[in-house]
């Protein structure tokens, strides 16, 4: 479980994070969402602890990221998997070589024992033929399942993804939310997704934060996000006249 | 203001490099990653612009000694300090700054545009040790190549010297003996390391601290050849001063 208190941060003068109060839960997709320059990025890379903040704290399953001394703050890097917007799979590196690197980098593994370890995971993402292949020879959805292989190699506590499915075809974007929901049902993680896809809130968010200037607006879960009359998450949610009508439905079938 | 910040960054970025070191295992196969890359595929380069350089020197040392008194081995004596002092290790490296440096920095801004360094360190990876400290190892087998430099600078011009018809072979073999001083490759070589280091550091600096995308790459490469070279050229006079000066 993460709990955020309090969280501000700036760049300059401009205050981006103004107090953010939230927690993810173990074993649920938890999902970021709002309008580009709410702050969701930040709010991701302040939780990844790439960006310092100024105020408030971050507790990864009761300890506070802040006070941990630097070896601790690197062991629990350790354990946290990251699946980049843009994937950021190492392109001087194989498919097999990149979901490899943190079993090489954390693990006092024997080659063997790495390699049948790699197997298991691409196997777990549907990429079984594609050790040899260079990530510049992967299309966008594999790429994606490699970076997804990649997080979850080290069997780590805490998932985060920012934007996963952004740049996909919608049935891609499909695949790739319902493997990050079912690894982090089978090994109960700590996922946190970053997203501007309202299919994957309607699909996988189990917890939903919705950001706005800097501040928590609303939370909830795909069901609630339904039924709820905060102007403010409808406006963005149902901006689409296809939700709208989902919305209209669904209300309707649950009266 | 921003000299003094990236002064300062830089010099950060160096003590940074040091800490967490990444696993022996790794970092093995990295530099030797980087040996091939920024040594090995350097020596054609190398090879080819010393050979030509060194010929070049000799044949205008040769076309401007008209007088009759001074001895023609003295063409082989300018062409070997030339090329030990000066060229081998001072302007071999300004055109290293633009081979390596500019692959240094385009490699580097490449992985901070698409999120790799951001991964490493989300892994809680060291990213300037496992960025930059092999570079700056592999690197310390660049005075090798430059000594490969003297050498075939000095065959090129014994090459134009007979083939051009400058002086008599013999003439130029007593002027590259003539006045040998073991000093001047102990200078020489200090400075290669000197700048060995700079090829290393000052490419990287540029490269990881970039910020913006694909354009911004190319300029970050294009003001690391800049910064190399002026350090490189600032660099050389303070050593040859406190080296070589009265």
């Amino acid at each position: 479980m993460i709990e955020v208190k309090n969280l501000h941060k700036s760049f300059s003068d401009i205050e981006i994070l103004k107090g953010i109060n939230t927690s993810f839960e173990k074993g649920k997709t938890n999902l970021i969402i709002g309008q580009s320059g709410s702050g969701k990025t930040v709010f991701l890379k302040c939780l990844l602890g790439l960006f310092d903040y100024e105020e408030g704290s971050i507790a990864y399953d009761g300890k506070v990221f802040s006070q941990l001394t630097e070896d601790d703050k690197r062991n629990l890097r350790a354990k946290i998997g990251m699946v980049f917007q843009g994937s950021a799979l190492f392109d001087s590196m194989t498919i097999a070589e990149n979901v490899m690197f943190p079993l090489q980098m954390f693990t006092n593994q024997g080659k063997s024992e790495m390699e049948d370890r790699v197997d298991f995971v691409l196997k777990r993402v549907n990429l079984d033929e594609a050790h040899n292949k260079m990530p510049s020879e992967a299309s966008g959805g594999m790429q994606k399942r490699v970076a997804i292989a990649r997080a979850i190699v080290n069997n780590p506590k805490y998932l985060f993804c920012d934007e996963p499915n952004s740049g996909l075809d919608p049935k891609t974007a499909i695949v790739i939310d319902n493997l990050i929901q079912e690894i982090t049902d089978e090994y109960q993680i700590t996922t946190v997704i970053n997203s501007h896809d309202m299919n994957s809130v309607m699909e996988i968010g189990e917890k939903i934060v919705f950001l706005k200037d800097g501040l928590k607006a609303w939370e909830g879960s795909k069901e609630t996000i339904f039924k709820t009359d905060n102007e403010v998450v409808t406006d963005f949610v149902y901006s689409s006249n296809l939700f709208k009508k989902v919305r209209k439905m669904y209300l309707e079938e649950n009266k | 203001m921003t000299y003094l910040h990236n002064i300062g960054a830089y010099f950060l970025m160096i003590v940074e490099m040091f800490r967490k070191p990444t696993k022996w295992c790794v970092m093995k196969k990295l530099i030797f990653k980087d040996i091939n890359d920024l040594v090995i595929g350097s020596l054609g380069i190398i090879a080819f612009i010393s050979f030509f350089v060194g010929g070049v020197i000799t044949i205008q040392t040769a076309l401007n000694i008209n007088n009759p008194l001074i001895p023609k081995y003295l063409i082989g004596f300018a062409t070997k300090q030339s090329i030990i002092l000066e060229f081998a290790p001072t302007f071999t490296s300004i055109i290293m700054a633009g081979k390596v440096g500019s692959f240094i920095t385009s490699s580097i801004g490449t992985m901070r545009v698409t999120e790799q360094i951001d991964a490493l360190e989300v892994m809680g990876i060291n990213a300037l040790n496992y960025l930059v400290f092999p570079k700056t190892i592999a690197l310390l087998l660049y005075p090798f190549a430059i000594a490969i430099g003297m050498f075939l600078g000095i065959l090129g011009g014994m090459a134009a010297c007979v083939f051009g018809g400058y002086t008599s072979l013999e003439d130029y073999i007593l002027g590259i003996q003539t006045d040998f001083q073991a000093f001047h490759i102990i200078y020489s070589f200090i400075k290669t390391f000197v700048f060995a280091f700079l090829l290393a550091t000052i490419p990287s600096f540029h490269g990881y601290y970039m910020k913006g995308g694909a354009l911004e790459v190319g300029k970050a490469s294009t003001t690391s050849f800049v910064w190399t070279s002026v350090v490189i050229i600032l660099l050389n006079y303070i050593l040859t001063d406190m080296m070589l000066g009265s």
